[in-house]
């Protein structure tokens, strides 16, 4: 059990963490997730002891991690760049972490060469034992920076944007093969990434982080379907901003009225996901104005009522059945509608 | 386009050939050929002869002690230097920065000066050296002092961008695997700068065996005791020992000349190492 509490910590001016609490259970893969400058790197470098906060405290196990330097913490970080030892070949490289350690914990030669081959073995790098790290692609550096992390066996997987220097396709075959790894090896991990969709995909809880605090903490499903904040929602994917105003609990957003009973009297901030718009032709809702082709969908830029803009998406069969063509007079339906309080 | 720098007229290739090899021939063998002929010019016996004199003999060994202990002492300052500035962020370091330059920026005499200024007969200090019979200024110890002064940068220069520019990433990734501070230091960071650090060395080692100015300002020129072999040269030209004077010069430019071997002979032997460092 991680347990974060409170934790803050500024560089000059600049708040990278502000009071941030976080508990992270056993066996989860816990995704980091925010813009650059969000606070998700510093906080990731804290739990692994190669920063410090300035407030608040970290409990591995319920032992205060500030009293455990680094090497004490049993963690494990695969770093963005991987940070490779680079006079080293890759089986040197997974061996250090065994090497260095002292006293009677101090495997013995065979047993680390043993433990390094099941380790390549692990992360598909059997042959390439002897190759320095200059001479391997991306995703190997990436594997064996993995594999070093593994031979101390951590009690914590740490990684900082794992997949931020690979090109598309290798991302995507890498990360489906950590999740299969996290979970075959029964790991707890973390991870930073600035993707939603990454998050979305790979992790178990996802924490949405912006500007220093944690805006929201969930399962994926959970937090695309009821985003706390309307940073959430927009960080999620694509969405439409619209003004709105509430009375009564009730929320006029353009021409829909939605509930929205938690929300007080007056001026709020309506959320639409361009793909949950529907197009009614028979309606005179909005006026499309441009529509552009995306492969398999057709983005229909909107002209509403009052001067504002919207987007919606539809898949290219219905924009071709529907005749839809700029110019056009559209009625609009939206299958949710997420109001905010005004900020 | 981008073929066009390699298909420049064969006549502008051969002329840009010619002017870099006439420059190096011109300022750089020459010279070397002239203090060969000079040292030679009355054969190999007095060539001999003149480096065996019990002056010259002195100035060598008293050049070698100079580098001996200037250079490990520069070696060990550059390292920690180097380490603590590229490393870690600390108040001041801007300034460390700039004074790791002021060597290099200050005149060679004027850093013998501050030594005579410092420790001199009529400096502060002074009174109480000639009391307490310690020789410092026109002695052993204000050579020695000069010339870690003057090579003071080498190593640092040399080692601050290469471990600026390799980050702490690999530091930090040792600290997550176990490593403690020193271990990590030996393990990790010495080896990533090792050939750069060797550069550093045989440069700084050149300097200390070759400064002149500072050097001069310290010694007091006393024969067989002060004076080192740049020293000693200026005083068999003066004397007219030209022989003897381009002797110890060439002596000095053989240093130079194994100094650069040294360095090439490395680089080649390790050729593999430094491609797969990515680092020439």
């Amino acid at each position: 059990m991680i347990d974060v509490s409170h934790l803050s910590k500024r560089f000059g001016g600049f708040n990278a963490l502000d009071d941030v609490s976080l508990r992270i259970t056993p066996g989860k893969l816990v995704a980091l997730l925010g813009p650059s400058g969000s606070g998700k790197t510093t906080l990731l470098r804290i739990l692994a002891g190669l920063d410090h906060a300035d407030g608040g405290a970290v409990h591995l196990n319920g032992l205060d991690a500030s009293s455990l330097k680094t090497r004490d913490r049993r963690v494990g970080f695969v770093f963005q760049h991987y940070a490779l030892f680079r006079h080293m070949s890759v089986a040197e490289n997974v061996a250090f972490g065994l090497k260095v350690r002292k006293g009677p914990d101090k495997p013995s030669k065979a047993e680390i060469n043993d433990r390094v081959a099941r380790l390549l073995d692990l992360v598909q790098l059997s042959g390439l034992a002897g190759r320095y790290p200059s001479q391997l692609s991306g995703g190997q550096r990436q594997r064996v920076a993995l594999a070093r992390a593994l031979a101390v066996e951590p009690r914590l997987l740490l990684l900082d944007e794992p997949f931020g220097a690979l090109d598309a396709q290798v991302r995507k075959d890498l990360r489906r093969w950590l999740r299969q790894l996290h979970d075959d090896m029964g790991l707890t991990s973390v991870f930073v990434t600035h993707d939603q969709e990454e998050a979305l995909e790979l992790a178990d809880e996802v924490v949405v982080m912006s500007k220093g605090r944690i805006e929201q903490i969930g399962t994926p499903a959970d937090i695309y379907d009821n985003p706390a904040t309307p940073f959430v929602f927009q960080f999620l994917g694509n969405a439409n901003r619209l003004e709105a105003q509430v009375q009564n609990g009730i929320a006029q957003v353009a021409h829909w009225r939605v509930p929205a009973p938690a929300i007080a009297d007056g001026p709020a901030l309506a959320f639409i996901r361009p793909h949950e718009i529907e197009i009614d032709p028979s309606g005179n809702d909005a006026v499309i104005r441009h529509q552009v082709i995306l492969g398999p969908t057709v983005r229909l830029d909107l002209h509403l009522p009052g001067g504002a803009h919207a987007e919606a998406v539809i898949d290219r069969d219905s924009h071709a059945r529907l005749g839809l063509e700029p110019g056009r007079q559209v009625g609009l339906g939206a299958r949710r509608v997420v109001v905010f309080a005004a900020p | 386009m981008s073929r066009a720098a390699t298909r420049d007229p064969i006549l502008v290739r051969w002329l840009l050939i010619a002017v870099a090899v006439s420059f190096l021939a011109l300022f750089l063998v020459l010279p070397l050929a002239a203090v060969l002929t000079e040292a030679l010019r009355k054969g190999a016996d007095a060539y001999w002869r003149s480096l065996g004199g019990d002056d010259t003999l002195a100035s060598i060994r008293l050049t070698l002690l100079v580098a001996g202990i200037a250079v490990p002492l520069n070696l060990a300052f550059g390292l920690a230097a180097s380490w603590a500035i590229a490393k870690f962020d600390f108040a001041g370091k801007a300034w460390l920065i700039s004074f790791i330059d002021l060597p290099f920026s200050v005149s060679p005499v004027i850093s013998g000066l501050i030594y005579v200024l410092l420790f001199g007969a009529q400096s502060a200090l002074g009174p109480w050296l000639i009391e307490h019979d310690v020789k410092i200024v026109f002695a052993v110890p204000g050579i020695v002092l000069a010339t870690i002064f003057v090579t003071f940068p080498f190593v640092a220069r040399e080692l601050i961008p290469l471990m600026e520019e390799q980050g702490r990433d690999e530091e930090e990734a040792a600290l997550t695997l176990g490593a403690g501070g020193l271990r990590t230091f030996w393990a990790i960071t010495l080896p990533n700068v090792k050939w750069g650090l060797l550069y550093g060395v045989l440069l700084c080692n050149a300097r200390a065996m070759g400064e002149f100015g500072a050097v001069s300002v310290v010694s007091g020129h006393i024969r067989g005791l002060t004076n080192t072999m740049p020293l000693h040269v200026e005083i068999l030209y003066n004397e007219y020992d030209f022989v003897g004077a381009f002797a110890v010069a060439s002596l000095l430019a053989l240093l130079a000349l194994v100094t650069l071997g040294a360095k090439t002979t490395l680089e080649w032997w390790h050729r593999d190492e430094l491609a797969a460092a990515g680092r020439h």
